[in-house]
């Protein structure tokens, strides 16, 4: 197992199997994350990098067939012993994902829907939490004289920065970013690029990505996966100019993926 | 001289040949491309062409009958007895029969129903769906007039052993048996309009930390709210338009009550007991029934228009 960087580890993941069915999605992973910094995941589709990603706040334990040996720690507590409370979980652990997916609801209730959920009802409070979070996410400016419009009246990318937002809401401590920007236009993905790097000082974001490039210009520190096997963890300055495993190399120089 | 014939006799077959051999050359025949739409017209004109001959019939017979009897009377009587000396045509009684019916057939069939589709699209495992969905589905094909029985000798019994004063006919037990007749349309057309919301908003909120109820509760019943009240109207529409449970079970007794343990009359028994009957056609007493139907036809045709209307102010676009 590899250490990286001064900043503290927050996830540790340890020899992690996962199938599904009889498919062994996640081979042996064991990497060290360490809070308040970017480590994207990389590598070609189908090599376990988002199935990595959802068991971090148990997204996978809705696929029936799923089982998991090994353990993942989340400041220190193994999220998988019997007595952890998935919502409490996943409150601490927001998520984003490839499709913008607000609800049905106005621009307010979205971003107020999780804050309901673990029962705050005051109505100032919301007010607050709304405004922060969307100030957060970089859309306060854009959209705070239309809270009340649904949200679908937003542009894709600022649904994305809205999904953020309402993330953001229940005050997490980790969030994911599933492939966050591959349904959008080159500026508003550079718009998620910028608030992922000004998040992640308050913090830790892994972020999986089909594009490399993305993870060279946004990741302190990078994951390459290869069938469902860390092929190579490094500091993302590192791991682009200098891979130590050959197939990493192919990867990162477009020779297949 | 015949060379020469020949020769442009050949090089027409040639050019004809090139006509009919260019690569655009008509290879199917286009006969049931031209036969089909008109076909196809004929069916769909066919199907209109009854609605209008029904409601035309209708309103005609509706007419006749006002002619003989005053509008306000009818809209406005309290008292309806029109075979029966002194006659008195007043609808209101009818309509309170068919409303009480209505009204406990949708308490027992929009819980129940909306419930078990609440449990089969977020709940059941895909095997337990795959088993129930039909089934209830079945439940929707057994004939009414098996209800209506199931009604008078099993609901009537148990509610006269709950409440001493129900009568042997009373709105409760043909009530709730209409009821348990429409869980299943209400049932599986909201389960369709819950199982169509996306996984995405789904996963959104588990992301937010939802329980499962809550995904249920506060996303995906929202989502798929315009497809609930749909199932709810036209099942409403289905239990006022249902007649073998209510003449069997509801009674023959045109009451303006809203006590349902007392034989009541709907206005759909009423019709099936003139029809039965020995009324003599052209007869006013025979005219009733065209009234009474029109006056079901309205009803329902605005509860359809107030179900859309329902349905668009509601939606949650996703």
């Amino acid at each position: 197992m590899q250490t990286l960087t001064k900043n503290q580890t927050l996830i540790e993941i340890n020899q992690l199997n996962l199938f599904y069915g009889a498919f062994h999605a996640l081979k042996n992973v064991s990497l060290r994350i360490p809070e308040k910094a970017i480590t994207a995941f990389i590598g070609p589709s189908g090599c376990g990098k988002s199935t990595l990603l959802r068991t971090l706040n148990r997204m996978n334990d809705m696929i029936p067939g799923t089982r998991i040996e090994g353990g993942i720690a989340i400041s220190g507590t193994d999220i998988y012993s019997g007595d952890v409370d998935v919502e409490t979980l996943r409150k601490k652990v927001g998520m984003v994902f490839q499709q913008p997916n607000p609800f049905p609801k106005s621009i307010y209730d979205n971003i107020a829907y999780g804050p309901r959920l673990h029962g705050i009802h005051d109505r100032k409070k919301l007010d607050e939490i709304v405004e922060t979070s969307l100030r957060s996410a970089v859309l306060w400016e854009e959209v705070k004289d239309y809270l009340k419009r649904s949200a679908f009246s937003l542009s894709g990318g600022q649904q994305q920065r809205l999904c953020i937002a309402r993330a953001l809401a229940v005050n997490p401590d980790i969030l994911l970013m599933d492939e966050a920007t591959s349904a959008l236009d080159p500026i508003s993905t550079l718009k998620i690029e910028e608030l992922a790097q000004e998040l992640k000082d308050r913090y830790t974001i892994v972020m999986v990505t089909h594009n490399m490039h993305q993870a060279a210009r946004v990741s302190n520190q990078t994951v390459f996966f290869l069938n469902g096997e860390v092929v190579e963890y490094d500091e993302t300055e590192k791991l682009f100019s200098n891979p130590t495993d050959q197939r990493t190399e192919d990867y990162i120089s477009g020779r297949f993926g | 001289m015949p060379n020469e014939a020949l020769s442009t006799n050949s090089s027409k077959q040639l050019v004809d040949a090139a006509k009919r051999n260019h690569a655009f050359r008509n290879e199917k025949s286009h006969l049931m491309d031209k036969i089909m739409p008109v076909a196809l017209f004929l069916c769909a004109a066919l199907s209109i062409a009854t609605t209008i001959g029904i409601v035309a019939t209708l309103i005609g017979e509706t007419y006749h009958f006002f002619e003989q009897v005053p509008f306000v009377d009818f809209i406005t009587g309290t008292k309806w007895s029109p075979l029966i000396e002194p006659k008195s045509f007043g609808i209101w009684p009818l309509i309170c029969g068919t409303l009480l019916i209505t009204v406990i057939a949708c308490l027992v069939a929009v819980p129940l129903g909306l419930a078990s589709a609440i449990y089969l699209s977020e709940y059941a495992p895909k095997k337990v769906r795959n088993i129930v969905k039909p089934i209830l589905e079945i439940l929707a094909g057994v004939p009414t007039i098996v209800y209506g029985y199931f009604a008078l000798s099993f609901i009537t019994p148990m509610v006269r052993g709950i409440f001493a004063d129900a009568g042997v006919f009373n709105a409760l037990s043909a009530g709730i048996v209409v009821g348990i007749m429409i869980i299943p349309m209400v049932c599986s057309l909201s389960e369709d309009a819950m199982t169509a919301v996306p996984r995405s908003l789904r996963d959104g909120a588990y992301a937010l930390g939802a329980t499962r109820f809550e995904v249920a509760l506060k996303i995906v019943v929202p989502a798929a709210f315009s497809g609930i009240v749909a199932s709810a109207v036209l099942a409403f529409s289905r239990a006022i338009g249902e007649t073998m449970i209510v003449t069997v079970a509801a009674g023959s007794t045109p009451k303006l009550t809203a006590n349902p343990l007392e034989s009541i009359q709907t206005m759909t028994a009423y019709i099936v007991q003139v029809s039965l009957g020995d009324t003599p056609h052209g007869s006013v007493e025979y005219g009733t029934i065209f009234a009474v139907g029109m006056t079901l036809f309205v009803i329902t045709f605005l509860l359809n228009i107030l179900a859309q209307y329902v349905a668009r102010r509601f939606r949650e676009e996703y």
